[in-house]
Parts: structure tokens; sequence; C-alpha cells
């Protein structure tokens, strides 16, 4: 398959990580940003190919996995309203709010519906206007500027009964409270290639440059991510500290204007809670209060929701890479992608969920 | 800054969902879900020897003879896709069930349960396929059953069929018969079916060409049969896809099966339409597809017998029966790393991004 294959070519990622072992001089600790990044790692056993003194760890880019509780407490409690069509990803069905999922919700009887854009609830929404039809937009920038397209589309057309309910999450501000850690260990970052595809790279450059940390934009594919591991690897050993393009197939300095454009259009920067993490500043996007018609916290009227997270799973630590998933005392005893202790055991893009999926005897 | 950096011990995490009190989608999915649902419910009221075994189909003696009994439900939707259609895959379905017990099919039975409102020429359309598929196949459909539900309580037609068949003296196919160092042949590329239907799926709308799969294999295991009675199962990958069956027959067997990546045959349009959908072809469902584990001196002469019939001339060696890590499927990836196949707990999920 042509533009896949060449990404995944055993010889090519051989030879990356031959060059990784010989430029390799002291022990390095990277991040890989993006579920997405981690789920090829260990689909791939990238790991295995590395030296042992590069060590990965994986980031909080899983937009299931900080999703905070409560929203997904609203969200079962608005999928539960009489005469409302709840609309979301596949991956989110599953997610534990403090004590059920969207699954048991449908299964008890509220229209949960699976949709792959948000574009399919805002169909939904034409074809029914009797229903109020809620879609759950949740993620990092990568979806942001098509869930804003929705609610642009939404009051261009005058449907109101469209709404959403937004948990949108930045990368920028997460890596920067990584770095802030006194803890912290990570010293390189693989960047989010499909979020820098809409963002750019600006906003990294300014972290390099603050935190003195190199930060190579990464795809997702293999080879991807052994030359972007390469690519970290030559910049620490020649202490530099530079935001390099990696996955340039994609990403442009400046990003997507256009996209970029709908999302300030539609959203603003507030701050957020990251489940397991706790509030971070202005690491969020909200619905402007132009668009409040369809805004489903506002529409719905719930009310702050504060629900105490239980304690035994350490999915903060995992998700800011001070901890690997296989240290977890629950990991794959109490903690198991039946039974998930925390969100990184949901999505497939969760780190401790892919570790379990392909390496849960290492 | 939050104070969870500096202090650790305040990490927090929300409650598990251990027991779920309600039917949800992922118990009818293959997946653990499903095996919960045998477990917890069904396998201690039912107990006994025949159905204890848990294979595709019981195999009981009646008079001197072994005859293979299976019965399958069909609720596809859509009710059409690419490369047939839900009363063909009622037939082909219960038929390989049959085969994959060794058996020769004979007769089915075929109930209808349909949703009141249901057009007539539709239901007609499917009986004819049904019919055909029967002729096709060489079995007899002689005795059924129809329903009518409110409309709203049913999904257009629900059709289970129940098949019997005699399995040949000698023959004694079962998933718990694997063993260190037999050979996994799968019968042909994987997927094909379960893509076919998803890009049939209203509000996926892509164009391809990927055509289901959905056949009867009752052939394809007699020529198989024809050369070497050294089979020790066979099991047709349908929901939960390659990785499901994979993993029942080390489980029921208590061995381990490495199987490697790249021996696995996969369409590129599969393999494209999965790539967007944020899937893996080994969780998809087959319908005319079939693994076989046998034993390591008849493998090639089963699988030149496999390739001469157009069901299985893709048919491959795809990986071999070990005795460490019971119960556990692994992969050797184009990469020479080694991963878990694991079951999935419910269905596959279309990833956000």
């Amino acid at each position: 398959m042509r533009f896949v294959d060449e990404y995944r070519d055993p010889q090519i990622a051989h030879a990356l990580a031959e060059k990784v072992g010989r430029i390799t001089t002291k022990p390095w600790v990277l991040m890989e940003v993006c579920g997405g990044q981690t789920h090829t790692l260990m689909r791939y056993g990238i790991g295995d190919l590395l030296p042992k003194n590069v060590g990965l760890v994986h980031g909080p880019g899983c937009p299931v996995c900080v999703t905070p509780l409560e929203l997904i407490d609203q969200a079962i409690r608005i999928a539960g309203l009489p005469n409302v069509v709840f609309t979301s990803y596949g991956d989110m069905l599953r997610v534990p709010g403090s004590h059920s999922d969207l699954f048991a919700a449908k299964a008890a009887g509220a229209d949960v519906r699976i949709v792959y854009s948000p574009l399919d609830a805002l169909k939904i929404a034409r074809e029914h206007p009797e229903r109020q039809v809620v879609f759950f937009g949740v993620g990092f920038e990568t979806t942001a500027p098509a869930n804003a397209m929705a609610v642009w589309h939404a009051r261009r057309e005058g449907l109101t009964n469209f709404s959403m309910l937004a948990s949108h999450v930045l990368v920028p501000p997460a890596m920067r409270l990584i770095l802030q850690s006194p803890v912290n260990r990570v010293q390189g970052f693989i960047g989010p290639g499909h979020v820098c595809t809409i963002m750019g790279t600006e906003e990294y450059r300014q972290l390099a440059e603050e935190f003195h940390v190199p930060i190579v934009v990464g795809g997702f594919e293999p080879v991807d991510l052994l030359e972007a591991i390469s690519m970290l690897v030559a910049q620490l050993e020649e202490g530099r500290a530079e935001v390099e393009n990696q996955y340039s197939r994609s990403v442009e300095l400046l990003g997507n204007p256009a996209a970029m454009k709908v999302m300030r259009d539609v959203f603003e920067v507030a701050d957020r809670k990251w489940r397991g993490i706790g509030e971070i500043p202005r690491s969020g996007l909200v619905i402007r209060e132009e668009f409040g018609a369809h805004d489903a916290e506002r529409v719905f009227g719930l009310g702050p929701l504060s629900v105490e997270e239980p304690r035994e799973c350490i999915s903060a630590l995992v998700l800011q890479g001070l901890k690997k998933p296989i240290e977890c005392e629950a990991f794959g005893k109490r903690c198991t992608p039946m039974t998930p202790l925390g969100a990184p055991m949901v999505s497939s893009e969760g780190a401790c969920a892919a570790w379990h999926q392909y390496k849960r005897y290492a | 800054m939050p104070e969870v950096i500096n202090n650790p011990a305040v990490f927090s995490c929300p409650a598990p969902i251990q027991e779920r009190d309600r039917v949800v989608l992922g118990h009818g999915s293959g997946g653990r879900l499903s095996a919960r649902l045998l477990r917890d419910i069904f396998l201690p009221l039912f107990s006994n020897p025949v159905l204890d075994r848990l294979e595709d189909q019981a195999v009981v003696e009646i008079g001197g003879s072994r005859l293979a009994f299976t019965t399958d439900t069909f609720v596809v939707k859509p009710l059409f896709f690419p490369g047939g259609n839900i009363g063909s895959l009622a037939v082909h379905g219960t038929v390989n069930d049959l085969a994959m017990g060794g058996a020769t099919p004979l007769y089915l039975s075929a109930g209808f349960i349909i949703e009141e409102g249901f057009p007539l020429e539709t239901l007609e359309q499917l009986a004819a396929s049904m019919g055909e598929a029967a002729r096709e196949a060489g079995v007899t459909i002689v005795t059924g059953d129809t329903k009518v539900v409110e409309r709203g309580k049913g999904d257009g037609v629900f059709i289970n069929t129940t098949g019997i068949g005699v399995v040949p003296p000698g023959v004694c196919l079962s998933a718990s018969k694997a063993r260190p160092g037999d050979l996994v042949i799968l019968s042909g590329t994987i997927g094909d079916h379960g893509t076919a239907i998803m890009a049939s799926r209203e509000g996926l709308e892509f164009e391809t060409t990927i055509v289901s799969d959905s056949a009867a294999l009752h052939h394809l295991v007699a020529d198989m049969l024809g050369v070497s009675y050294n089979i020790r199962c066979l099991r047709d990958p349908t929901r939960g896809g390659l990785s499901s069956t994979l993993n029942e027959i080390a489980e029921q067997s208590k061995v381990s099966i490495e199987i490697e990546e790249k021996r696995i045959p996969v369409r590129d349009e599969v393999r494209g339409a999965c790539e967007l959908l944020g899937l893996d072809p080994l969780y998809v469902a087959n319908e005319g597809k079939l693994v076989a584990i046998v034993a390591p001196e008849a493998a090639d002469d089963i699988l030149d017998a496999m390739r001469r019939n157009a069901r299985g001339e893709d048919a491959a060696i795809i990986g071999v029966v070990g005795a460490d890590r019971a119960g556990m499927v692994t992969m050797r990836t184009a990469f020479g790393s080694t991963r878990i196949v694991d079951l999935l707990p419910g269905d596959q999920l279309p990833r956000i991004c």
C-alpha cells in the first residue's frame, strides 16, 4: 500500500535503529506526546530495537485518557434525558465515569450513537428537528477544527436542536507542566504530528527555547518514529535544543490557517481539568458565548459537577512519563481493558492499554 | 501548578466498572464479554459433556451415526452488502459451523423474526438468496418458522438457521486438540467480510471494491480430509476475527500460538479501509475462511489440497503451536519484534484520531 508501506519497511527501520545505537553515548529519556505514537511504538515493538540507554516514556496525548470524570458523568446525564440523541466517537463509550459509562447508558435505554464525524451528528440534527442532538466533542487540537466547524454550521443553519459537549485540550500547556515539574525526567520530545498539522510548530519553538529541550515533530508510522528518535538523540548528543520537523509530508511551519481560524471563531482558551492530572491553566478550549445556543453545558444547564477520584491508579504518573504502565501494582491484575481502573487502560491509544495489548509479559 | 506534580501521592483514578448488570453491545462481539456471558450465565445452567466442549457444533451419536448439530442467528446490518445478504449469510454461516466439525452438512431449518412493515419484496429476495445458497451448498431447508414483531421491536429481519450433518467415521476435530509443534494454516485473506459491511454501513459511505467473502466451506474441508485425517481442529474466524479464533484454540488446548505477521494474507483494499477506520484486520470478521491446526508432517499435503480449491487458493501456513505461556497468542511482527495478539474486551471501537 503506497504512502504507508514505505514507513513500515523493516530494513529502513533497522537501519535507523542502528544509527541511533551508533550516535548514542549517554543515557537519554524521550517522551512521545501522542497516544497514536504510543500505540505504534508498542505494536511494532520499537523499544526492543533501540539501545538500552535510550528510554521512551509515554506522554499525555490520548484525548480519551485525559477527559475528566465529571465530563463523562455529564455526558451520561445528558444522554439519559428524554428526547436526546447523544452522539460520540466510538472509543469514548467505554470510558468509565465515576460509576458508569456510555455503553451502560445505552443499554439502559439512552439513544447513544457512534458517529465518525461531527458532521454526521449535524446530519442527524437536520433529519430529526424534534430531537435534541448532542455531540461529544473530545480531542486535542487535531479534532477541534472539525468540531468547531459543526458548531459554526449549526449556527449558520439555525439548527437549534444541535449542541456540543466540548472537552478540548491543548498540547503545549501539558508539555509545559511536565517540563516545570521538579521530578521531570524527559529530555526530549517527539512532538504531536497531527496537532502540528493544524497548529504549526511555533508554540513548540517557544517551549524548546524556554526549557532548552529538543522537540522533533514526528509522524505515526514506525519509520517516522525511529527517524524522530534519531533526530532527537543527535540534538541531545550535540547539545542542541531546536524544533525540527520529521513529519514534513504533513506539517508546515504555520500549520493550517483556515482550520485555526474556525477554531478561534468558535472556541476560546480556558483553564481545563485533566483526568488524573488536575487543572492546567489555559489548557483547554470552551465554546464562545456567541455560540452558546450550541453549547451543551449551557443548553442543559447541568452546572459544575465535582467528583472525587478514587486512588489506586497511577494514571497521572503514567501520563507524565514518570512511571511505565507495568510499574503499576494494579496493571494486568485489578486493572485490565475489561476492568479499567483508569482511562489509559480504555482507549487503544492509552499507554496502559497499548502495553496490555502488546507487551504485558515484558 | 496542580498539587499532583509535587506530590504524586494524591494521584487518583476512576473506579472500575467491574461487573455489568445489563447486556451491552460488547456482549455480542465475540470477545471477552461474549465469553463471560457463556461462562457466567449459560454454561453453569446448561452444563453437559457435549456443550462443555465449546465447539462450533455439537457432535452427538444417534443410532450408530455421529451427527453434527449447530445453530446460529444472523442480525447483520445492512441486510444487503457487497458479496451477499443476510439470507445467503445465514446459510453459509451454519453450513460452515457444521463443516468445521468435519461434517457433511445435510439439512437446515430457517426461522425468521420479521418486523411489522417489512417489505414483502425484500423478504422474497432474501428467501431467494437463501434457496440459492442452500442449493449451491447441497443442503436442504426442511423446516422453518416465522414470527412478526411490532414495528420498532425488530430491525427489519433477523434469521436463525439450525443445521444437521453427518461426521465421517474417524474424523474427530476439536479446539482442544492442538499440541506443540502443530502448524497453523489459514485458508485465505482476512477481514474481507467485516470491512465490506463497515464500508456499506450508513454514515461511512466511502467507496471501495471490497466484497464479503461469505461462502460455504464444506467442500474445501472435504478436500482437506481427503488427503489427511491429521487435522486437529478447524475453526472459521467469524466475529472477533482471526485473533479471537486463535485465542479460543490456545485456551482450549492449553498451548501457545505464534503467528507471523508477514505470512497473513490481507488484501490491499482491506488494509486501506482498516487504516482509515483505525481497525486491525486481525479482529475483523470473515465468513468464508477457516483456520486449521494440523500435524506438521501432514501440513504440505493439506496445503496443496487447499490451494487446488478456489476457496483456499491463498492458503498459507501462518504460525506454529508452542508449549510455554499456555493460552497466549503472539505475533512476530514484520520488524522481528514480538507482540501479544489479545482478545478484545468488546467490539473494536473506531478511534478519535
